[in-house]
């Protein structure tokens, strides 16, 4: 099973420079730099439906379209290395072992839209990642990778590696944005969107990691073979994972559209002894709960949307049946709440109410009236009513949560304790 | 006062970006290494040398919670609060850390300004939860009788 991402990171080992050309690193750059247009670049990535893997599932070459070529002035590519969704544990993976397949990938994207300067914005807690890719980095330089007039070529790159400081909201792309700018990490108003006006108000391409690691592969390899990789129609392999209360929590790149089963049975090799499989939240904390009925759904953007939830990250975590649905939630709004920029009002105001309602509810406090108002928060924090994704994405494991786990929430009222033992917090 | 090394450092960074407001993070980020936190003196002085008002440059220093206003022992240790590791454990391992380091809760410092405690968002190590990390070390997989030997590395 071919794991192109992935086969050449050794464990424990970051590929230097010499180990990533030895494995075919840096000759989709040759291949773009001289014999294809920016045009040519972005309409092969195009179709090759390569789907954003940082939870949005935009179409990539359809992102980079929008960007205006004949601008005069400078533009901006950035790598989101801001991995901050919790149970979200695949970027630093390649991040870790093979930053080259990175770095050359943000020349290629870079080349297309034809940005001069670029740049990673890496999560503060990623102190091995940021060795590595400033080693990376100043390793591309030497081999004349990066800098002015690359390989000859006439294109010039710049490129700096950004550590963050903390928030969740970073990982939003505009708000990502204002940080790089020196700001607070606060969403902005889209239109204009950052490929038109992003950093500095120039035009601007954010990609994910992943995503832009893929890009070296399909230059080298071709739409067809990219899309031969995956069982469904959503291009490519994937980085799945699964934490929790299984015997063998981890990572693996697969071929789009494994099924959660396999998944959580051959891969993460099951439950642990003495626990059940209740649920799991699919690709990170803003993705809806889907449970047992829904095992054989392929993980891909598609078919795990027509399941009602969203493959986001593709890192799944697990809900056991030892661990209480409604603190489980109450963990998930906890930290949305704490994340929330305060920016505009439902998701300021309207995630630290569901925190609190589901606080008192594991404490033996609640009433049938919260479980309305939960429901109630579920509408008015949804798509639509805020300015960015935040607060809908903190709806969707507590919307599902009362769908398919409703009873546990009746019972913390009816009993008036937490069925599943004291948590104190 | 900053130090001339700091405004060295500063300087350097304000050449990379296109308005000298835009080097206020890594400004916050140079003195904070240097000092462990950003006191108001520091933020009036980021501000004059960037020419913003020091209210300015609060706005973004207490908007990021890995910038320190307040001072913080010789150790920061960052307790990984997230989904994955509550499930696999994490309430007993703030118990008992809070136990060992004799504080009553997230914030505080303990009584030789040795550690601060403080809650993190999920650190991204979710197959290997609970985690937690002090200063740049990431320790993981934790059971609670591991703790007092990883605190005892730390002077």
């Amino acid at each position: 099973m071919e794991a192109p991402l992935t086969s050449a990171i050794q464990p424990g080992v970051s590929l230097d420079i010499k180990g990533y050309e030895a494995a075919g690193g840096y000759q989709a750059l040759r291949k773009v730099l001289q014999q294809m247009t920016p045009q040519e670049v972005t309409a092969l990535v195009k179709e090759s439906n390569l789907r954003g893997r940082g939870g949005a599932g935009f179409s990539t070459g359809m992102k980079w379209s929008f960007v205006p070529m004949d601008m005069e002035g400078p533009k901006y590519l950035v790598a989101n290395a801001d991995e901050m969704e919790p149970g979200t544990f695949k970027d630093r993976w390649l991040l870790e072992g093979n930053p080259h397949q990175l770095i050359e990938g943000m020349i290629i994207s870079a080349y297309a839209i034809q940005a001069g300067i670029s740049f990673v914005f890496l999560r503060w807690a990623y102190k091995e990642a940021a060795r590595e890719i400033r080693r990376a980095i100043s390793e591309a330089y030497a081999a004349g990778y990066l800098g002015r007039n690359i390989l000859g070529s006439g294109f010039d790159l710049e490129m700096h590696l950004h550590t963050g400081v903390g928030r969740y909201m970073c990982g939003e792309e505009t708000a990502l944005l204002n940080s790089l700018e020196g700001r607070r990490a606060v969403p902005r108003a889209k239109p204009p969107f950052p490929q038109i006006s992003g950093l500095f108000g120039r035009p601007t391409i954010v990609n994910n990691v992943e995503t832009l690691s893929y890009i070296p592969h399909i230059v080298s390899k071709g739409v067809a073979w990219f899309q031969g990789l995956s069982r469904t129609g959503d291009g490519g392999t994937k980085i799945y994972g699964v934490s929790g209360r299984v015997n063998k929590p981890g990572a693996w790149e697969l071929p789009m559209g494994v099924t959660m089963r396999e998944l959580l049975e051959e891969y993460a090799g099951g439950m642990q002894h003495g626990y059940r499989f209740r649920g799991a939240l699919p690709g990170g904390a803003s993705t809806d709960f889907l449970t047992d009925a829904h095992l054989d759904t392929p993980m891909d953007f598609t078919a795990v949307a027509a399941a009602g939830s969203r493959l986001g990250t593709g890192t799944m975590v697990v809900l056991d049946d030892h661990t209480c649905p409604v603190g489980f939630v109450h963990n998930l709004e906890h930290f949305f709440a704490q994340e929330s920029c305060g920016f505009c009002t439902p998701c300021r105001e309207g995630l630290p109410w569901t925190e609190k309602i589901l606080y008192a509810l594991e404490q033996g406090q609640g009433t049938a009236a919260d479980l309305e108002q939960l429901d109630l928060h579920t509408r008015l924090l949804g798509p639509g009513n805020t300015f960015c994704a935040l607060a809908p994405g903190a709806m969707e494991p507590l919307q599902s949560a009362l769908k398919y786990f409703r009873e546990d929430f009746e019972q913390h009222v009816h009993e008036k304790r937490c069925p599943y033992g004291n948590h104190t917090y | 006062m900053l130090t001339q090394t700091e405004i060295t450092k500063i300087e350097h960074e304000v050449q990379q970006v296109p308005v000298r407001k835009a080097a206020v993070i890594e400004a916050l980020k140079i003195v904070q290494e240097q000092r462990r936190w950003v006191s108001d003196e520091n933020v009036e002085d980021i501000a004059a040398l960037l020419g913003m008002s020091a209210d300015e440059v609060d706005s973004v220093a207490t908007f990021y919670n890995l910038i320190f206003r307040q001072p913080v022992g010789r150790h920061v240790i960052l307790l990984c609060d997230s989904i994955s590791c509550w499930v696999m454990g994490y309430e007993d391992i703030r118990h008992t850390l809070l136990e060992l380091l004799a504080i009553k809760k997230y914030g505080q410092t303990t009584a030789d300004g040795r550690f601060t405690l403080l809650p993190n968002p999920c650190l991204g190590t979710c197959d290997h939860a609970p985690a937690l990390m002090i200063d740049n070390d990431l320790y993981r997989d934790l059971k609670v009788e591991m703790l007092q030997g990883i605190l005892n590395k730390y002077e």
